[in-house]
């Protein structure tokens, strides 16, 4: 059993193994056919053009994720706390608009933005992408939070109210504590999906002074250099969050993905 | 999960990937309980009132600005300026006449459902056979988000250069076989396939995943209970396992269909709709009139966009009932 999942796992992760062995192949090996199987002359040329072209964009991908993790957090904690705790008048609506909001294709709603952005002469600006971005975010985050809140003690939360805790105080002292796992969850899915993001970027921030790290990919495609090495391993570098991401916080993702799709 | 699910399958990735796609959970959980006080009301809504902003500034604004465009005769200089005239629904009557229109519905089609069948089938296959706990099976398991986890364009450009006609390994490999090249990404007839294989890879993550922890809710008794009673495995499989099943595959469906539509980054960035429109669907059109030409056309674009909305919310109100009816059964 062992060694046929081994197998499954291999053939799945086949092009990203190709993908870090095109990132070590020489220039000239790169139109040999058949292509080596090995990189049995690594070079790490192709890195060494990262580190001398992308850090601007990796960097800027990072200001954006974790803006994007800010805003979608600040935002969203407080709703989810509000639609599971204190059942305001017209939450089911605003939950129900969360679950459509997740549907509209991201297409859309760039082309919208850029109508606007253009107008507030907003566009190739870092916080004009966080506001994007946090847009691919929120709705799930707030889902998350709620369900991750409603299961948290009743008891609890009357003992403090007892005492003479208001909203706020709760929130604050008890219930974001508790909240840790879903924020990890949250912040995860947030900063994944604004650091993978490309319509949002190529829509509002091409020609942008500060582009993310997709658009630098993007570019290098677009250039017909075709330096592969040079681009599979940007490609590679672009990847290194989802593979910390994999390695320290597997359970989360997992978390992320069967929240509500599935009921336990 | 678009990804999703985060984007989903971009497929959802992930997004998009969603692909990518993350399931929300069930709202309307606050529907089952009465209101609670007047003076709670107050806080509630203060803590509730940010995201009900940003709902209205962030997602009905530029939706509202969308459906504008979608209407009204612009012009790259009457977009700056604003004051281009309102042609009602002349823009959706051009797009509907296009010659790119029927082909590109009917890539949206084949694209979403030959995507959706492979990710649920190769997923279950999958989910099933990491139901049986063996040695390595959790590590493997978590082993098989990668595809989904990356950048799209990643996946897009590592999935480009395999599928390279002179280059790439999957030529490479049809050589070995003694089969000719394939000029996947150039060939107007291989290009939708080649864009599709990549998108069931980003895919089948997603539904492993959710397709996994659907079985983990299913009794084992059961299928010991069909064991004793002489069914083989392939019988306690389509018996008892499938139909249990049911109401999660329905969900995984919907759930990467309303994803799957929404595709975009892939095909734009592994052959942009080409060669000739053979692998555009209503997606990477509607981003190509908006954006890709040197001329835009907003309108023609916006119009599109909105006729992409209308398909994915009905099929996402479809997934919200299901949902609905599996948690209150």
């Amino acid at each position: 059993m062992t060694a046929l999942g081994l197998l499954f796992t291999a053939m799945m992760l086949f092009p990203v193994y190709w993908m870090v062995n095109v990132s070590l192949t020489r220039e000239r090996d790169m139109r040999k056919t058949p292509p080596d199987l090995f990189p049995v002359h690594a070079t790490l040329r192709g890195y060494r053009e990262v580190l001398d072209q992308q850090l601007p964009y990796l960097g800027t991908s990072l200001v954006i994720g974790l803006g994007t993790v800010a805003v979608t957090v600040l935002l969203a904690a407080p709703a989810g706390f509000s639609l599971a705790r204190l059942r305001p008048r017209g939450g089911g609506l605003v939950g129900f608009l969360m679950l459509v909001a997740q549907m509209i294709p991201g297409i859309i709603m760039a082309m919208g933005f850029y109508a606007i952005y253009l107008s507030l002469g907003f566009l190739h600006s870092v916080p004009g992408l966080i506001i994007a971005d946090s847009t691919l975010a929120v709705p799930f985050a707030v889902l998350i939070f709620t369900a991750f809140m409603s299961g948290i003690p009743a008891e609890l939360l009357q003992a403090a109210r007892v005492d003479g805790a208001g909203s706020v105080r709760i929130f604050r002292s008890i219930v974001l504590p508790m909240s840790r796992n879903a924020i990890v969850t949250v912040s995860l899915f947030a900063f994944l999906w604004s650091w993978s993001d490309f319509v949002f970027a190529s829509t509002l921030d091409s020609g942008g002074a500060h582009q993310p790290i997709t658009l630098g990919i993007y570019h290098y495609i677009g250039n017909n250099n075709q330096e592969w090495n040079a681009i599979m391993a940007t490609a590679v570098v672009a990847s290194l969050p989802a593979a910390v991401i994999l390695v320290l916080a597997q359970r989360y993702v997992a978390a992320g993905v069967t929240a509500g799709a599935v009921k336990d | 999960m678009n990804s999703t699910a985060p984007t989903p399958g971009a497929s959802a990735a992930p997004s998009a990937t969603d692909p990518v796609g993350t399931a929300p959970p069930p709202s309307g959980a606050a529907d089952r309980f009465p209101h609670g006080p007047r003076s709670q009301q107050w806080a509630a809504w203060g803590f509730l009132t940010p995201v009900v902003i940003y709902l209205g500034a962030f997602y009905a604004y530029p939706l509202y600005r969308n459906l504008d465009l979608s209407l009204r005769n612009y012009t790259v200089r009457s977009f700056v300026q604003g004051n281009a005239p309102f042609t009602g629904l002349e823009n959706y009557r051009k797009v509907v006449d296009d010659p790119t229109f029927v082909p590109a519905l009917e890539h949206t089609v084949l694209f979403t459902g030959v995507s959706l069948f492979f990710q649920y089938a190769i997923g279950l296959a999958l989910a099933v056979f990491f139901a049986q706990h063996f040695r390595l099976s959790a590590t493997l398991r978590a082993l098989f988000l990668v595809p989904w986890l990356l950048p799209l364009i990643v996946s897009a450009s590592t999935w480009s250069w395999m599928l390279n006609s002179e280059s790439g390994i999957a030529n490479a490999a049809l050589g070995w076989l003694g089969v000719g090249p394939v000029n996947w990404l150039t060939s107007p007839s291989w290009s939708l396939a080649s864009v599709i294989i990549a998108n069931i890879w980003i895919g089948i993550p997603f539904n492993l995943v959710v397709l996994h922890s659907g079985l983990q809710a299913i009794p084992a008794s059961l299928n010991e209970a069909a064991a004793i009673d002489g069914a083989n495995a392939w019988q306690r499989f389509w018996r008892v396992t499938f139909p249990l099943l049911r109401p999660v595959s329905a969900i995984t469906l919907l759930l990467g269909l309303v994803y799957t539509l929404k595709v975009f980054d892939i095909i734009w960035i592994m052959t942009r709709g080409g060669p000739s429109d053979s692998s555009t669907t209503l997606a990477t059109w509607s981003y190509r009139l908006g954006f890709g030409n040197l001329l835009p056309e907003f309108g023609p674009g916006a119009a599109v966009g909105n006729l992409l909305v209308v398909i994915a919310l009905v099929f996402g109100l479809v997934y919200i009932r299901a949902q609905r009816q599996q948690d209150n059964p």
